[in-house]
């Protein structure tokens, strides 16, 4: 696929709410982490679908059926290129990362998770990679272990190689969605399967951000979110190692995920369809191409050296402003574009709410990583996540802003 | 900047809260977290001839939560049990100045509100069951 130039005021363009006014001024959206805005070429396929071929995919055999089925598909093929895959038949399409993982945790999980079993996660995990396994280690009476943070916020591999000696399944999140944290998955997922330990990537925050591919990677399962990389809401993915999604029980039991039921009887259908049961988001994941056709045209190699380059300005501006604290590593490669800090003794809810009024979106609390938190005795922190449009004309307001907050709230 | 949520009285009320400590020997006492936020909030109560005589709280969190609870505890002091009853959130919002608060933020508001209410109906439960 031809690139094209990463030019940010350009491709600002592309997204129709960043010239949109609040309170008479521009947004400036540094939430990125939670969900990204969305191009205009993935807004008007979605209205393209509805208004020219909406029709149920594999079904019929009329026109605009056969299209809908097609391009449908068609993102199942760029997302596989996408992320390094061997073949989109293991490109399964679920409604978000959550989704993903639950799939994984109530199908693999369920069948090969026994009691007595150790699953391995880090404290750096979102509640959806938490949760999950919580929940079926209780109901199978297996163990859950966290491998814990060093100092600089990075993984501690010595720990995380005592912990993974035995263990059946190491959950981990690829970048942390609070402390910016990259973590080194390749090398892990090596260790843990010389333990014969099968690994579940989460990638909701580092597909979206920087290269990713499965088979350089080598991990067992890869879970992410169309709306966090430039797509629609309601499309999530799961990816899987063949042999182990063969393997695997469905998940929901229905129409699409059969070859054929007799009264008694029922044969699954094939990969990928097995696991995508009923009516899918049709038009959303035809709308997702969009969106991963919009980020390789950028290249990722590039998008990542923007947002490096974007948060090393922001670390500079946020460290001059007194009493601000921000978390996770120092050093630029090992982080991504996401940073969570505190400021003075303000509540991160009451620092989110003066800057909302500056039409300066960020977000606050716990950032659905209450674990983390808790080890780091933080009562919440405040969070700026950027991405491919941001600039540092909107860092600069964001360090403004803060500085009126402190004065705010100066005792 | 101008910040319709950060009113003058909220912030003197968050920066001097009012009332802020724990009663000793209250008649009910009663507290309550918000759990997305990690607000949290205490109250302590005394009663004298049917009539609130003292009101502590304590608590930490946010500005609009810990300003509404020292402005709850002015508003509800000498009132009698029969007011408390009838006291609605509004009377709580017009004594914070109507703030204009979001959907998420009022929760924040909302705190001591419920907490209080809610102290004070298992303590007349209590009482009728004892009588
Ligand atoms: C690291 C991480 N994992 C999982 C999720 C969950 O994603 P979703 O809400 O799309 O299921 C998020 C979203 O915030 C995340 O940051």
């Amino acid at each position: 696929m031809e690139t094209v130039a990463f030019n940010v005021e350009e491709l600002r363009n592309d997204f129709p709410i960043l010239s949109k006014k609040f309170n008479g001024k521009t947004l400036a959206y540094l939430d990125n982490a939670a969900t990204s805005q969305k191009p205009r070429q993935v807004i008007k396929a979605i209205c393209d679908f509805y208004e020219g071929y909406n029709a149920n995919i594999h079904r019929g055999v009329y026109e605009i059926e056969e299209k809908a089925t097609m391009k449908y598909e068609r993102t199942r093929e760029a997302t596989s290129r996408f992320i390094g895959a061997e073949s989109a038949e293991q490109i399964i399409f679920t409604r978000n990362t959550t989704e993903s993982i639950n799939l994984v945790a109530k199908t693999w999980g369920a069948s090969n998770i026994r009691k007595g079993d150790k699953i391995v996660v880090s404290l750096l995990e979102h509640h959806s990679n938490v949760v999950p396994w919580q929940v079926l280690a209780k109901e199978k009476g297996a163990l859950l272990e966290y491998i814990n943070l060093k100092e600089d916020s990075t993984i501690d591999l010595d720990d995380f190689k005592e912990k993974i000696a035995g263990a059946k399944l190491l959950a981990i999140t690829q970048a942390s969605n609070v402390l910016g944290t990259l973590v080194p998955v390749k090398q892990m997922t090596s260790i843990a399967h010389q333990e014969g330990c099968t690994v579940l990537v989460d990638g909701a925050q580092s597909a979206p951000h920087m290269p990713v591919s499965m088979t350089d990677i080598g991990c067992d399962f890869f879970a992410f979110s169309s709306h966090k990389m430039l797509g629609p809401t309601g499309v999530g993915v799961l990816y899987g190692k063949r042999e182990i999604l063969d393997a695997m029980p469905p998940y929901n039991l229905g129409g699409d995920m059969i070859s054929e039921v007799h009264k008694w009887d029922v044969t699954w259908n094939e990969l990928p369809w097995k696991f995508e049961a009923g009516t899918s988001n049709i038009a959303d994941v035809i709308a997702y191409y969009h969106a991963i056709e919009y980020l390789q045209r950028l290249g990722m190699e590039r998008v990542r050296e923007h947002e490096k380059s974007l948060t090393k300005y922001a670390l500079k501006r946020l460290s001059e402003i007194k009493g601000l604290r921000y978390y996770g590593p120092d050093d630029i490669e090992m982080r991504g574009g996401i940073i969570s800090f505190t400021l003075g003794d303000v509540h991160p809810h009451d620092i989110a709410s003066i800057l909302s009024r500056e039409a300066i979106a960020i977000r606050s609390g716990y950032h659905c990583a209450q674990p983390l938190h808790e080890e780091l005795s933080l009562g919440g922190t405040a969070r700026a996540s950027f991405y491919i449009y941001n600039t540092e004309e909107e860092v600069d307001r964001l360090a403004e802003a803060l500085n009126e907050v402190r004065k705010v709230f100066a005792k | 900047m101008s910040d319709e949520i950060y009113k003058e009285i909220i912030l003197d009320h968050y920066k001097n809260p009012h009332n802020f400590h724990k009663l000793k020997d209250p008649d009910f006492k009663a507290e309550d977290t918000n759990p997305l936020c990690g607000d949290h909030v205490e109250f302590s109560v005394k009663l004298q001839d049917g009539r609130v005589s003292e009101v502590g709280f304590i608590g930490r969190g946010c500005a609009i939560s810990q300003a509404a609870a020292s402005i709850l505890t002015d508003l509800v002091q000498g009132k009698t049990i029969e007011e408390l009853q009838k006291m609605e959130k509004e009377d709580l919002l017009e004594a914070m100045g109507n703030p204009d608060l979001g959907p998420v933020r009022i929760k924040c508001a909302m705190l001591s509100f419920k907490t209080l209410k809610l102290g004070l109906y298992s303590y007349l439960s209590s009482k009728s069951s004892h009588t």
